[in-house]
C-alpha cells in the first residue's frame, strides 16, 4: 500500500469510524444486498478493498451511487462491521471533492414516481447534491 | 553502605526483581538451566503471586537504596490465581505514577510478565533492564539516609 | 532469638566452580542469629540430609538456611529433613544459588558476592519465621454431579466405579440431556440412543449412585471436603416408588394438546407424560399447568387407571440437605433463542428448523418416525439449505461471540445423511468457515462433499422469505462473487449454544467463576482444565465450553479422576501459607471480601475487649477459612490498616528480604 492510498484509507476508515478488519469474510452483507445486481463492487469487496487501499477504484465505482442506504447489511451484519457506512463515506468523498451536483432540483419532476415516498426524495437529493 | 563502584570504577546497581512462584521464579530457574546470563545485581525475591507485591516493598527498596525495581508475574490471563495479575497491573500503574510524581524516573521500575517457559525472555528483560539502569545511574531521591545510619551503627 | 543453621551446598561442581562455598559459609556464620554453617558436597544425598538432622540436633537449631539449587527443586525435601529432626518444616528457607546463580555467572568473585547477597536474605527471611501447621479437615467421601447429561453421567459413573457415593441433580424428569434427542453421532454415525441409554442404565442401577430426577440444587454452603447442599425434589405428582413406568395413564389422559418438550414443540404430549421410552428414571410426571384434575379439581382418570396406585395429586415440594466432599457441575447448553434472528424467518415459517429440531425430525422415535418431512404439510422436502454460524462469532447483543464448535461436524453429518437417504434432494450448505479439527473429522466433511454430493457454497445467507409455500432464501457466494437465490422446502439453522440459564445461578452458590459468556472458568486454562478455581468444584462437559461428546466424555472422565483424587483422601492438610487477619487492626471495611477470587473471606461479628467503662464492643471482623484460601495475597495488599497478611510470605519477611538485599 502506497503512502498516498494508506492515508485515502485512513480517511475513509475515520468519516465513517468503520473498521474494517473486524469483517470475518462471511458475505451476509452481499448475501442481504437489495442493490446487488446493480453494483460493480459489492459490500463485502467494499470492506476489503478499504482495507487493502483500493480507494482510487471505489471512488470511481458505480456501486457509490447505486447503493440504496437501505442499511440492511449494517442491521444483518454478525461483526457490526457496517459497510453501508463505508460506501457512505467513499460517497462523500466524491461529493465533497468535485463540487459537483449530481441532481438538480428541476430535474427531479421528470423523475418523480408517484410511489416514492417524499422522505426518498427529500434524501435522494441530499445524496447526490452538494 | 553498599559499595556501588567496581574496581574498574564501573557503577553497579542494586536491583530488587520481585517474581511470582508459578511463572516468573520457574522462568528465571529456566534461565539458569538454559545457562542464559544476566548481571548479578539483580536478586529476586519469591513471592506467591505479584499481586502479593506491595507497593509499599518497592517503596522500601527505594528508601533502603535500591536503583530499580523490577516486578515479574505470569501472563495476563494464566495467572495461577486466575486475576492475580490483574491487580498487579491496576496497582503499579497507580504506583507508577505516583513514583513519577516524586521524580523517581520511570525506567527505574518495570512490570513484565514471564512464563514459566520464557528463561530467555527473562534473561533478555533483566539484561535490558540492568542496561538501562546502569545508565540512570544512582537513585538517590527516595534513598533515605538515616536509615542507612541506623543499619550501620 | 532464634538459632539458624547454614547449610552451603557444592552441587558437585554445578555451584562449587563458580561460587566460592567456603567463603559462602564464612560470611553466613557472621550473620545475626547464625550459630552453625558449613559446606557438603550434595546436602541433597542422604550424607547431607544426615548432616543437617546432625546439626540440628546438636547445635539446638531453630531455623534452617540451606544454600543449594531452586527451591522448587528440593524445598518439599529439605521441608522433610528437618521434619524428621523435629523442627516445623516451615522453619526452613531455600537460598537458590544454583539456578539464579552460579549458572548464570562466570565471574567468580560476582558470583560468591551475589550468593551471600541471597544467603543473607534467606537467613533474613528464616529469621522471621514462625512455625505454621497445615490446617486438616476432614473430607465427606461422597460426590454431588449437578446435571445429568452425558458428562454427568460419564463423572458420576467413573467416580461410583472407584467406590465413592455419587449423587446426581437432573432438573429434567429423565437423565440423559440433550444427548437423548440426538439422533447419530459424528463422525461413526453411531446411533445415539444405542450408545447413550446403556450408560444411563447403568448410572440407575449402580449401587453407589443415587438420582435425583426433577430436582434442583438451591442452596450450597460450606467448602472443599465438606459441603452441604440443599436439593429440592419438584412435585411430579407420581409417587417415585410406585410408578412402574407402564404408561398406561398416559393413553388415557384427556389433556393432549401440550407441546412435547422432548421432540422440541414438533408434536404434542399428554398432561401426564414420560419423556421418551427409554426415560431413566422411567416414572411418569404430570405437568400442573395443563393438568384438568391440578386446574379445576375435575378428572383424576389417571388415578383411576393407575394400577399402582401412584397417583398423588397433593404432592409437595421436598428438599434433602446432605453433605458432599466434592461437586462435579455439568450444567450443559442449550441452542440459542432465535426469535430476534427474524432474516432466517425462524418464527415466521415452521419449515425453518433448528438442527436440533431437524435431528428430533430425523429420528426414529421423533414425529415423524424417522421420515424427513416438512413440519408444514408434512410433504417430502426436495431442496434444503444449511445456514451455519446463525449466532455464533456474532459480536452484537443477538449472537455470541465465540465459535461453538460442534455445527461444522453436525452440519455435515445432516447434510450426508439426507443426501444418502433421500438421494433426490438437493443440500446446499452456507458457510463462513468450515471448522474440521478433530480424528476423523475432516475426512467427514470431504466425505460429504465429495461422495455424497452436498454443495458447500461460501458465504452467508441475507434472508429468508417464505413465499407460497416455498422459502426464498438469498445469499452470497463469495468464490463465484454472486448473489445467489434459492427456492428451498426447509432452511436449517445451526444456532450456536450457550450455557444453561442455571450456570449463572450455581456458580453464585458454589463462588465458582464464570467468563462474560456465562461459560464456567476454570483454575487454569492449560494446566488445570478441569478444576474451578475454587477449591473442590470440577467442571464437566460444556458447562466450561463449547465441545462434542468425545470432547466432553474425556472431560467428564478426567474430572472424576480429579474428584476421586480428592475423595481418596481422609483428611485435607491445606497449604499453611494462607491469609491471616489480625483482628486488632481490621475495620471490617469489606475490600478483601471484593477483591479474594475464592470467596476465602467473609464477615463476622465478633466481641472484643475495650478500655473504659463499656469493657466490651462488637465489631465487624473479617475471617479466612483457611480451607478456601489459596494464599495469593492479593487481599493482603488492599486491606488499607494492614490487617491483613500471608503467612510465610509475610509483610514483615519481604522487607526483611529487601533490607538484606539493599544492604
Amino acid at each position: 500500500m502506497s503512502f498516498e492510498e494508506k492515508e485515502m484509507a485512513e480517511n475513509i476508515k475515520r468519516i465513517s469510524g468503520v473498521n474494517p478488519r473486524k469483517c470475518m469474510k462471511c458475505g451476509k452483507c452481499s448475501g442481504t444486498c437489495p442493490a446487488y445486481e446493480e453494483m460493480d463492487y459489492h459490500p463485502h469487496e467494499f470492506v476489503a478493498m478499504v482495507e487493502k487501499g483500493r480507494i482510487d477504484e471505489l471512488l470511481a465505482s458505480k456501486s457509490i451511487w447505486t447503493c440504496l442506504s437501505c442499511f440492511a447489511c449494517v442491521e444483518r451484519c454478525p461483526r457490526s462491521v457496517e459497510p453501508a457506512k463505508l460506501i457512505e463515506a467513499v460517497r462523500l468523498e466524491v461529493i465533497r471533492a468535485q463540487g459537483a451536483n449530481h441532481l438538480k432540483a428541476v430535474q427531479i419532476p421528470e423523475l418523480l414516481d408517484e410511489k416514492l415516498p417524499q422522505q426518498a426524495i427529500v434524501s435522494a437529493f441530499r445524496k447526490y447534491s452538494k | 553502605m553498599q559499595i556501588k563502584i567496581d574496581e574498574n570504577g564501573n557503577f553497579k546497581p542494586t536491583i530488587v526483581a520481585f517474581c511470582c512462584n508459578w511463572c516468573s521464579y520457574a522462568g528465571a530457574d529456566l534461565a539458569g538451566t538454559s545457562r542464559l546470563s544476566y548481571p548479578a545485581n539483580v536478586k529476586i525475591v519469591r513471592v506467591p503471586c505479584s499481586c502479593r507485591v506491595n507497593p509499599l516493598f518497592i517503596l522500601r527498596a527505594f528508601q533502603r537504596g535500591a536503583d530499580g525495581v523490577i516486578l515479574c508475574g505470569c501472563h495476563p490471563g494464566d495467572c495461577h490465581y486466575t486475576t492475580g495479575n490483574y491487580y498487579t497491573r491496576r496497582r503499579m500503574t497507580l504506583l507508577f505514577n505516583m513514583l513519577d510524581y516524586l521524580g523517581i524516573e520511570r525506567d527505574r521500575t518495570r512490570v513484565e510478565w514471564v512464563s514459566a517457559a520464557e528463561g530467555a525472555k527473562m534473561a533478555r528483560v533483566m539484561n535490558e533492564f540492568v542496561a538501562r539502569i546502569c545508565e540512570l545511574g544512582e537513585n538517590k531521591r527516595l534513598e533515605d539516609l538515616r536509615c542507612k545510619k541506623s543499619l550501620e551503627e | 532469638m532464634q538459632r539458624i543453621g547454614v547449610f552451603v551446598c557444592w552441587c558437585g561442581t554445578n555451584i562449587a566452580a563458580t561460587v566460592d562455598v567456603k567463603a559462602v559459609a564464612e560470611a553466613a556464620r557472621k550473620e545475626p542469629g547464625v550459630v552453625f554453617a558449613t559446606d557438603y558436597q550434595y546436602m541433597c544425598s542422604e550424607a547431607g540430609q544426615k548432616l543437617i538432622r546432625d546439626a540440628i540436633a546438636e547445635h539446638k537449631l531453630t531455623g534452617v538456611v540451606i544454600c543449594s539449587c531452586s527451591p522448587r527443586m528440593h524445598e518439599a525435601t529439605f521441608r522433610k529433613t528437618v521434619e524428621a529432626a523435629g523442627l516445623n518444616p516451615y522453619m526452613l528457607e531455600v537460598a537458590n544459588i544454583r539456578e539464579q546463580c552460579s549458572w548464570i555467572h562466570k565471574d567468580r568473585t560476582e558470583a560468591t558476592e551475589k550468593a551471600v547477597v541471597l544467603a543473607r536474605t534467606a537467613i533474613a527471611k528464616v529469621s522471621l519465621n514462625v512455625p505454621l501447621t497445615a490446617g486438616e479437615s476432614p473430607v465427606t467421601k461422597r460426590a454431588l454431579v449437578i446435571g445429568g447429561g452425558i458428562a454427568g453421567i460419564q463423572s458420576a459413573l467413573d467416580i461410583a466405579d472407584a467406590g465413592y457415593e455419587v449423587d446426581i441433580v437432573e432438573k429434567q424428569p429423565t437423565i440423559g440431556g440433550k444427548m437423548t434427542q440426538i439422533d447419530k453421532t459424528f463422525p461413526t454415525l453411531d446411533c445415539a440412543a444405542c450408545i447413550l441409554t446403556p450408560k444411563m442404565v447403568d448410572a440407575a442401577q449402580h449401587e453407589k449412585i443415587t438420582i435425583y430426577s426433577y430436582s434442583e440444587v438451591t442452596e450450597v454452603t460450606g467448602f472443599v471436603g465438606a459441603f452441604k447442599a440443599r436439593i429440592k425434589r419438584k412435585a411430579r405428582f407420581v409417587d417415585e416408588t410406585k410408578c412402574t413406568g407402564c404408561g398406561e395413564c398416559t393413553s388415557k389422559c384427556p389433556s393432549k394438546k401440550n407441546k412435547n418438550e422432548f421432540n422440541l414443540g414438533l408434536d404434542n404430549r399428554t398432561a401426564i407424560y414420560i419423556p421418551f421410552a427409554q426415560a431413566v428414571p422411567k416414572v411418569a410426571v404430570i405437568d400442573a399447568e395443563s393438568c384438568i384434575k391440578k386446574k379445576t379439581g375435575k378428572c383424576g382418570l389417571c388415578q383411576k387407571i393407575c394400577g399402582a396406585g401412584a397417583i398423588d395429586y397433593e404432592q409437595k415440594d421436598e428438599y434433602i440437605e446432605r453433605e458432599y466432599g466434592a461437586i462435579v457441575v455439568a450444567t450443559g447448553y442449550n441452542p440459542i433463542d432465535l426469535a430476534k434472528y427474524d432474516e432466517y424467518a425462524y418464527s415466521q415459517s415452521p419449515d425453518v428448523v433448528t438442527s436440533l429440531e431437524l435431528e428430533r425430525l430425523m429420528n426414529a422415535a421423533g414425529p415423524t418416525k424417522g421420515t424427513l418431512l416438512r413440519p408444514s404439510d408434512g410433504t417430502h422436502p426436495h431442496t434444503i439449505v444449511f445456514i451455519q454460524c446463525v449466532g455464533s462469532r456474532c459480536d452484537d447483543a443477538r449472537g455470541k461471540p465465540y465459535c461453538s464448535k460442534i455445527c461444522c461436524m453436525y452440519t455435515a453429518k445432516h447434510a450426508m445423511l439426507i443426501r444418502e437417504k433421500y438421494p433426490d434432494t438437493e443440500v446446499h450448505v452456507f458457510y463462513i468457515d468450515v471448522r474440521t479439527p478433530g480424528k476423523n473429522f475432516d475426512e467427514f466433511y470431504r466425505r460429504a462433499v465429495e461422495q455424497y454430493g452436498v454443495d458447500y457454497i461460501k458465504g452467508m445467507v441475507g434472508k429468508v422469505v417464505p413465499h407460497d409455500g416455498k422459502l426464498l432464501v438469498q445469499g452470497s457466494d463469495l468464490i463465484a462473487n454472486e448473489q445467489v437465490r434459492i427456492e428451498a422446502d426447509m432452511v436449517v439453522l445451526a444456532a450456536a449454544i450457550e450455557p444453561d440459564k442455571s450456570a449463572r445461578s450455581i456458580a453464585t452458590m458454589l463462588t465458582a467463576s464464570i467468563d462474560t459468556n456465562d461459560f464456567f472458568t476454570e483454575a487454569h486454562p492449560k494446566l488445570r482444565p478441569v478444576e474451578s478455581p475454587t477449591a473442590g468444584v470440577f467442571l464437566s462437559g460444556v458447562c466450561q465450553g463449547p465441545k462434542d461428546i468425545p470432547e466432553t466424555v474425556a472431560q467428564a472422565s478426567a474430572c472424576a479422576a480429579k474428584v476421586i483424587g480428592l475423595l481418596a483422601k481422609d483428611k485435607l492438610k491445606g497449604n499453611p501459607c494462607v491469609a491471616h487477619v489480625n483482628e486488632e487492626m481490621c475495620n471490617g471495611c469489606s475490600t478483601c471480601e471484593k477483591v479474594c477470587p475464592y470467596g476465602a473471606i467473609t464477615y463476622q461479628d465478633k466481641e472484643f475487649r475495650v478500655p473504659g467503662p463499656k469493657r466490651t464492643e462488637i465489631r465487624r471482623v473479617a475471617s479466612v477459612n483457611e480451607a478456601v484460601c489459596q494464599g495469593c495475597g492479593a487481599c493482603t495488599v488492599a486491606c488499607m490498616s494492614g490487617a491483613m497478611d500471608i503467612k510465610g510470605f509475610a509483610n514483615k519477611q519481604i522487607f526483611a528480604e529487601v533490607d538484606a538485599i539493599c544492604r
